[in-house]
């Protein structure tokens, strides 16, 4: 199981060569792949049907309860079939859709690697595993939906698509993790037949983090606005992400969590309000567009709502006809969107009031659009509508029998009255697609439109007619995949009888003729519709897709804000802040926790030892007033011999000396240097600053003298300095302790000092090279030439003493 | 012994600080020589004072026969010293060569890596 989850992504590393040899018929050889992972998976079918479940275990992190582990029941068999199923049509469309693009390999790379992430993410057990091909999806869709990166809209898109999906991936993993934590289990398949968490101390933190994952990711009121963005994406991307996969993922999590998260109050409330209001913005904003992908976008938008607010009411009659809907709007969004990025590409448009008449150019896709709308608008005898019959069937059921509480009662029936408006506006729109651009009169487009290649007219053919055949094998279609799916989301096991035609006029069948009624009505008078409708979205004017705009341009000013106050540029200004951090690191724990040292006694030196000091003290106030370059350069060296004095009196003569040779060298260097520079010795800073600079010089100084009095005043641990002399003569046969511990116990250390002396050296050659190398304006044209790096270098840079140093 | 160390080393610190809070950029060079022998100064002093007895072993014998200076501060400093004068070096040509390259030597005008009328962020996409 694992092979087949991975197999996607390995073929995607080879896709870009085979696409190199083949062409753009790369996209048959690439769709065997889905096709063969299609029939692995109808294997499936008959066991899964007959109540079994499947279990794939490979251990991964297993210390952590971090599995590759997969399982297969209804539910998620029903969408790997979909994602393999649909997947390979896709390749193929994109195969002819994308002909002679100069990046078909990598577009064909994306899609499989999304169809791997998609694959994983509908047959993860494990919540982690899950988790993962949440988020990968979340990145795969990110490069399809930027595939075309040089425009800005398609940038746009990409970056709130992940944003908005990635983000919502976040809440997700915090909920899964709380769930792991309230069962003890990392495995989705035991956590759902623990029973329901309704009463769990952490139910309500966990649904809302749960939910806001499935929310973002199948875009729901207020995250609906990436989809129609995504748009942006190639026609084949749009045809897949929209249909059965991407946007389906959040669908799938909420159905996979039914058994566990459902059936409470709070569940019953969000779900229902939420998905009702995604159905109809989604229908509402998708009236009055004339894009025919954008028409597809919103009516997907809303097709998601009814979903969740179907899944909501955790009803077993609802949850039925949310399966079939699922299915079948898979099947006919997916036809759908293939046949408008047909139209797109032999007719050059896609707006609607610029297409007409091309039923006799392109009857085959005329045919697979008809078919695909008349089962979106859930006529008969089509697979959407048995999916309405049953959805109405359950809503009206529920909504018939009184519950006692007036809330509820008014609830069921606004679901009805919601659930009807939706599908009749589903109608409007999916006719708009379908026969708005085929029938009339021809009318003029940018290219002259013709039937497209086989590529592009089989997948929505196919799926179109799947459409029709699974309506009318209802029966089989019930027992094969709506019985276990409906048993999976619902937790309990049924028994289903599906039949096409109802058995008797009912509730369902009037609120069925309502739909088609007020859906007719409403297409006649489209255009009217779609200009009205168009008025009231430009009067709202903003919306969270505006909102997103201002929030990225507010995090960007936020961050230039920020920036520009800890990065102002100015050397002082950073220096202030490291020494006023270093004080209060210094002295808050001293205050706070140690307390401040005893006040020590006058320390009993020798008279020499005091003159080394002052000589030391001496040195410093001699740097401190030195007017001129070679009394500073002399007042430096004068403290560090001091320094060494010190260490030669307190028993370390190897520190001595090694003080004495830095020391003379590092005046000899700095004379050397400054008699070659003619430096301002003046100090400019003016009395108020020199009195700033000072109060937190001395304050830094006095904190090192507290915090070392402190130090001084407490036991010192001398186990390793004990360690290091018992053992110098016995082990490492040396009498000089110190060098020792250097050459011998951490010789380490010091190959890393060395190496550091070296980089050091070679860094200042380097620097000094840099310049030596620059060719001076009358050099000869063949020196120049191999200068050109310097050149290259040097000239990046607007340099004020160019000149001056060339001279 | 060590509270006399101690104030010294406070001075060494209150100086070094001083010199690197100015616009001077030699001045900074100077300060950060002075920090070093700061910061070397405080390790010796935090590991105790001994007068005048190195961590020898004296020959014949396995281990000293009387207290010693404490070895390990002394090996710590005298890594930290060999690097200090590498940084010492390595920032005294960065300096000389800014000097050349942009004709001065105050902090406040090199401004080549974050230039003061920089133009702000992108807010496209």
């Amino acid at each position: 199981m694992a092979y087949a989850v991975l197999a996607p992504f390995f073929l995607a590393i080879f896709a870009p060569a085979l696409t190199q040899a083949l062409g753009h018929r790369a996209g048959w050889a690439l769709a065997a792949l889905p096709a063969g992972l299609f029939i692995y998976f109808t294997g499936f079918i008959e066991p899964v049907s007959s109540g079994e479940r499947f279990v794939f275990t490979a251990e991964w992190v297993p210390s952590y309860g971090v599995n590759l582990s997969f399982f297969v029941d209804g539910l998620s068999l029903v969408f790997a079939l979909l994602i393999t199923g649909i997947g390979a049509f896709i390749l193929i469309y994109a195969g002819g859709y994308l002909k002679g693009h100069e990046h078909h390999g990598r577009f064909f790379s994306f899609l499989l690697m999304f169809m791997g992430s998609m694959l994983g993410l509908v047959l993860a057990d494990n919540v982690i595993t899950l988790f993962i091909f949440w988020e990968l999806t979340s990145i795969t869709s990110f490069l399809l939906i930027g595939f075309d990166h040089r425009r800005e809209a398609s940038r746009r898109a990409a970056i709130q698509a992940l944003v908005v999906t990635g983000g919502g991936g976040l809440a997700l993993l915090a909920g899964l993790i709380l769930m792991a934590g309230a069962t003890g289990t990392m495995e989705m398949s035991e956590m759902l037949s623990l029973g329901n968490l309704g009463d769990n101390p952490l139910y309500v933190p966990i649904l809302l983090l749960v939910l806001g994952g499935a929310f973002t990711k199948s875009a729901q009121v207020p995250f609906h606005f990436w989809l129609p963005n995504a748009m942006e994406a190639p026609t084949p991307v749009s045809a897949y992400l929209h249909s059965a996969t991407m946007v389906k993922a959040g669908v799938y999590l909420v159905m996979r969590v039914q058994p566990a998260l459902g059936d409470t109050i709070l569940w019953s409330i969000i779900l229902p309000a939420f998905g009702g209001a995604t159905l109809l913005t989604g229908v509402f904003l998708g009236l009055r567009q004339t894009d025919l992908k954008l028409m597809l976008a919103y009516t997907t938008v809303a097709s998601l709502g009814l979903l969740i607010m179907l899944t909501g009411t955790s009803d077993l009659v609802i949850i039925e006809g949310a399966v079939l809907y699922l299915i079948a709007h898979s099947l006919f969004k997916g036809g759908l969107f293939m046949v408008a990025g047909t139209i797109d590409h032999e007719a050059g448009t896609r707006d609607i009031t610029r297409l007409g008449g091309l039923r006799a150019a392109m009857p085959l896709t005329f045919a697979a659009a008809a078919l695909c709308a008349l089962s979106m608008a859930g006529l008969p005898p089509f697979f959407g509508f048995i999916a309405k019959e049953i959805m109405y069937k359950g809503l009206s059921h529920v909504a018939l029998i009184p519950t006692g509480l007036p809330a509820a009662d008014i609830a069921a029936w606004v679901l009805v009255a919601v659930a009807v408006i939706g599908n009749a506006m589903m109608l409007v729109i999916g006719f708009a697609v379908a026969f708005k651009p085929f029938l009339g009169t021809r009318a003029d487009t940018p290219k002259s439109a013709h039937e497209g290649p086989v590529m592009l007219w089989i997948g929505p053919v196919v799926l179109s007619v799947l459409g029709l055949i699974a309506a009318l094998t209802a029966h089989e279609t019930g027992d094969l995949f709506i019985e276990p799916m409906t048993a999976a989301v619902s937790g309990v096991p049924i028994e289903l009888d599906l039949h096409l035609w109802p058995s008797k006029f009912d509730a369902a069948v009037m609120l069925s003729i309502l739909t088609i009624g007020l859906g007719l009505l409403i297409f006649s008078v489209y255009e009217t519709a779609r200009s009205g409708m168009g008025r009231i979205a430009d009067w709202v004017g903003w919306g969270p897709d505006k909102g997103f705009d201002q929030a990225v341009r507010g995090i960007i000013a936020f961050a230039e804000e920020v920036t520009g106050i800890f990065q102002h540029g100015e050397l002082r200004g950073y220096m202030i802040v490291t020494f006023g951090v270093t004080f209060l690191v210094l002295i808050v724990p001293l205050a706070m926790i140690d307390g401040l040292p005893a006040i020590p006694a006058i320390p009993d030196l020798f008279v020499y030892e005091w003159g080394v000091l002052a000589l030391a003290l001496a040195g410093l106030v001699a740097v401190f007033y030195a007017k001129t370059r070679l009394t500073a350069i002399i007042s430096l060296g004068i403290q560090g011999f001091a320094v060494a004095l010190i260490f030669l009196i307190f028993g370390a003569p190897d520190l001595s000396f090694t003080q004495f040779m830095v020391e003379t060298l590092s005046v000899v260097i700095l004379t050397l240097v400054l008699t070659r520079l003619s430096l301002a010795e003046t100090d400019t800073r003016g009395m108020p600053r020199a009195l700033g600079d000072g109060t937190i010089a001395i304050g830094v100084g006095a904190a090192f003298t507290l915090v070392l009095l402190s130090v001084t005043q407490q036991p010192l641990d001398l186990r390793l300095s004990a360690f290091f002399t018992e053992f110098s003569q016995p082990v490492a046969h040396g009498r000089n302790i110190v060098n020792v511990i250097l050459v011998d116990f951490r010789a380490l250390d010091t190959f890393g000092e060395i190496t550091v002396v070296l980089v050091a050296g070679l860094a200042c050659l380097a620097a000094i090279r840099l310049r030596k190398r620059r060719p001076p304006a009358a050099q000869s044209h063949g020196a120049e030439l191999r200068n050109d790096a310097d050149d290259a270098i040097s000239q990046t840079r607007p340099l004020p003493s160019a000149k001056e140093t060339v001279s | 012994m060590e509270p006399a160390l101690a104030v010294t080393v406070g001075c060494f610190f209150a100086l070094s600080i001083y010199l690197m809070l100015s616009d001077s950029t030699i001045r900074i060079v100077l300060g950060i020589a002075i920090l070093g022998n700061a910061v070397n100064l405080l390790i010796f002093t935090a590991g105790r004072l001994t007068r005048e007895v190195p961590p020898i072993v004296p020959s014949g014998y396995s281990a000293p026969f009387e207290a010693t200076a404490n070895p390990l501060p002394q090996a710590l400093i005298l890594t930290a010293i060999v690097i200090s004068f590498s940084l010492f070096a390595f920032i005294l040509v960065l300096v000389y060569r800014a000097y050349q390259e942009l004709g001065t030597d105050s902090s406040q005008e090199m401004r080549l890596a974050e230039p003061v009328d920089e133009p702000g962020a992108p807010r496209g996409y």
